[in-house]
């Protein structure tokens, strides 16, 4: 009896698993063609010289201070962006989660809105805004604060800041997704038992909200190092960034060793991000589809 | 209380004005008679606009621009659809786990990801050509239609599938008949997300792109590294204009999704 129950069944499930396979395969084709394969050929590659295994790509980190300067750079910008995006962010996001229903569609919608547009069009805006002659400069001239123009841009500070602005709403939407699940009762019985609100916020709100911040900062961090549009429209050579290193090697020098290593120390810092975040939070909420 | 909340409120609307000013700025620089960027524009006028639509090479970019961004975003939905499907379907942990593979484009830093495909692309005589624009376009809006779907599949019980086929309709049918009318605002979702993502994506086209098959990004790009041009800031409001549009579309989407 019990053979020729667990017979068909079996079979069937070998279809189900058949036909699951089948709807995945083009979208997993083109990924794995694309991605996946190019990068295992570029690790291969970085440890690979004249036919022989080497590691002379990877001993230019310790020789070339170029590489370290901007490793160090990358992620001392991608500190101070994910701080002042947190910042930024949660009080928007607990605003967006507590405020009467159209006032929250009102402030998500101004979130929103700048998310999708065009990363190249806002770091032009900011050009515009920032420059010696710009917006900025010629306002606070007019209005007495300053003689001569500010280096607002072609620096460190202009990519800091067009970064903040392009990355905030990344921030806002995680911290928004989990604040907007916390059940008001949890925070009404806290106050209720007399806590003050700062008592309530920073025990009760502040904890449930956690998987919102790691989220969002994880996002905002691991996009930052990779950031590349912005440092090289307003960074005016002062800024360079990792990811700029890797595009001079192959657009420039042709470099293909040097720009592997590179890739592959960025990459891994991006795995091992999301690993360890992981362990706190789960992935298909980092990305939103939870 | 009161005044805590208001602090609050105050903050917010600060940090969403310094949200919002650079995206709404260029438009009225765009309609500047000025060569020279000045707030407010000395006089009004439309030159910008005039120099980008008569300029034979900013109108042939803006059509490979345009025709990768619907190529692409019709192709990832179709794929991506159908990974979601199988993704959300399955029992097995295994096949579960490749979800990652198909969230690798947008976890990928992208200059990375736009080396890999020069690669790839310079092997096989892909490079310049509007079909390796295309593919590599689908596989970066993969993840947002991928995304899109599954939200909308979660709300979606399974038993009506089984309903459907116990009552004798296969499984291609049913999907089309009962299922794909149901998540619809996400699958509508997920192609406008795919599409903006093509129309504004820069860094891949950057490597891949040139000669006859460059994108209006591609040439804003390197325009903006030789001088300031304000035809820049007349092809940026377009842009701008686009996005915006297709938010409100994805708004009123996700409202009428909801009601049903």
């Amino acid at each position: 009896m019990a053979v020729s129950h667990t017979g068909p069944e079996i079979l069937h499930e070998r279809r189900e698993q058949r036909l699951t396979l089948l709807l995945l395969a083009p979208a997993l084709a083109i990924v794995i063609c694309l991605l996946v394969l190019p990068l295992l050929w570029l690790a291969w590659q970085s440890i690979r010289a004249d036919g022989g295994f080497t590691l002379v790509n990877y001993q230019r980190f310790l020789t070339d201070d170029i590489y370290l300067i901007s490793f160090l750079q990358t992620f001392r910008i991608a500190i101070i962006v994910t701080v002042v995006t947190l910042l930024l962010g949660y009080p928007v996001a607990y605003a967006a989660s507590m405020a009467p229903r159209h006032w929250s569609v009102l402030i998500l919608a101004a979130v929103v809105l700048p998310f999708w547009t065009s990363v190249l069009v806002r770091a032009y805006a900011w050009l515009i805004l920032l420059q010696r002659r710009g917006l900025v400069n010629s306002a606070l001239m007019d209005m007495g604060l300053i003689d001569s123009p500010l280096l607002l841009v072609n620096n460190e500070f202009g990519t800091v800041l067009a970064t903040i602005h392009i990355l905030l709403p990344f921030m806002v939407l995680p911290l928004y997704a989990t604040m907007q699940k916390i059940p008001r009762e949890l925070t009404m019985a806290g106050s209720s038992l007399g806590g003050s609100p700062v008592f309530v916020f920073t025990r009760v709100f502040l904890p449930l909200s956690m998987p919102g911040v790691i989220a969002g900062m994880v996002l905002v961090f691991v996009l930052t190092l990779g950031f590349y549009i912005t440092p090289e429209l307003l960074g005016g050579g002062r800024t360079f960034m990792v990811s700029m290193l890797v595009s001079r090697n192959i657009e420039i020098y042709h470099e293909w060793g040097a720009a592997s290593s590179i890739s592959v120390v960025l990459l891994l810092s991006v795995f091992l991000i999301f690993r360890l975040s992981t362990k706190l939070v789960p992935f298909e909420r980092i990305m939103g589809t939870r | 209380m009161t005044l805590s909340r208001s602090v609050l409120y105050g903050f917010v609307a600060l940090v969403l004005v310094w949200l919002m000013i650079p995206v709404v700025i260029i438009v009225p620089m765009s309609f500047s008679d000025s060569r020279f960027l000045a707030f407010p524009p000395p006089a009004w006028s439309l030159r910008w606009y005039e120099a980008y639509l008569g300029n034979a090479a900013w109108m042939q970019a803006t059509r490979v621009s345009l025709i990768v961004a619907v190529a692409s975003a019709v192709i990832a939905t179709v794929l991506g659809t159908a990974a979601a499907y199988a993704l959300n379907m399955t029992s097995s942990r295994l096949v579960r786990n490749l979800q990652v593979i198909l969230f690798l484009p947008l976890v990928v830093p992208i200059v990375i990801t736009a080396v890999s495909i020069f690669f790839v692309y310079a092997n096989v005589g892909l490079l310049a050509t509007m079909t390796g624009l295309i593919l590599a376009n689908v596989m970066l809006g993969l993840p947002y239609v991928v995304t899109a779907v599954l939200v909308g599949l979660r709300k979606f019980d399974p038993a009506q599938e089984m309903v459907s086929r116990s009552l004798g309709m296969n499984r291609f049918r049913t999907f089309f008949i009962v299922t794909l009318p149901q998540i619809r605002p996400s699958v509508i979702s997920g192609t406008l997300f795919a599409f903006i993502s093509a129309l504004d994506e820069t860094v891949v086209a950057l490597f891949i792109s040139g000669g006859e098959y460059q994108t209006l990004t591609k040439r804003m790009f390197t325009a903006l590294r030789d001088e300031i041009d304000p035809t820049i800031a007349a092809i940026s409001s377009l842009l701008t204009a686009t996005s915006f549009i297709l938010v409100m579309l994805l708004s009123l989407n996700a409202r009428t999704g909801g009601k049903k």
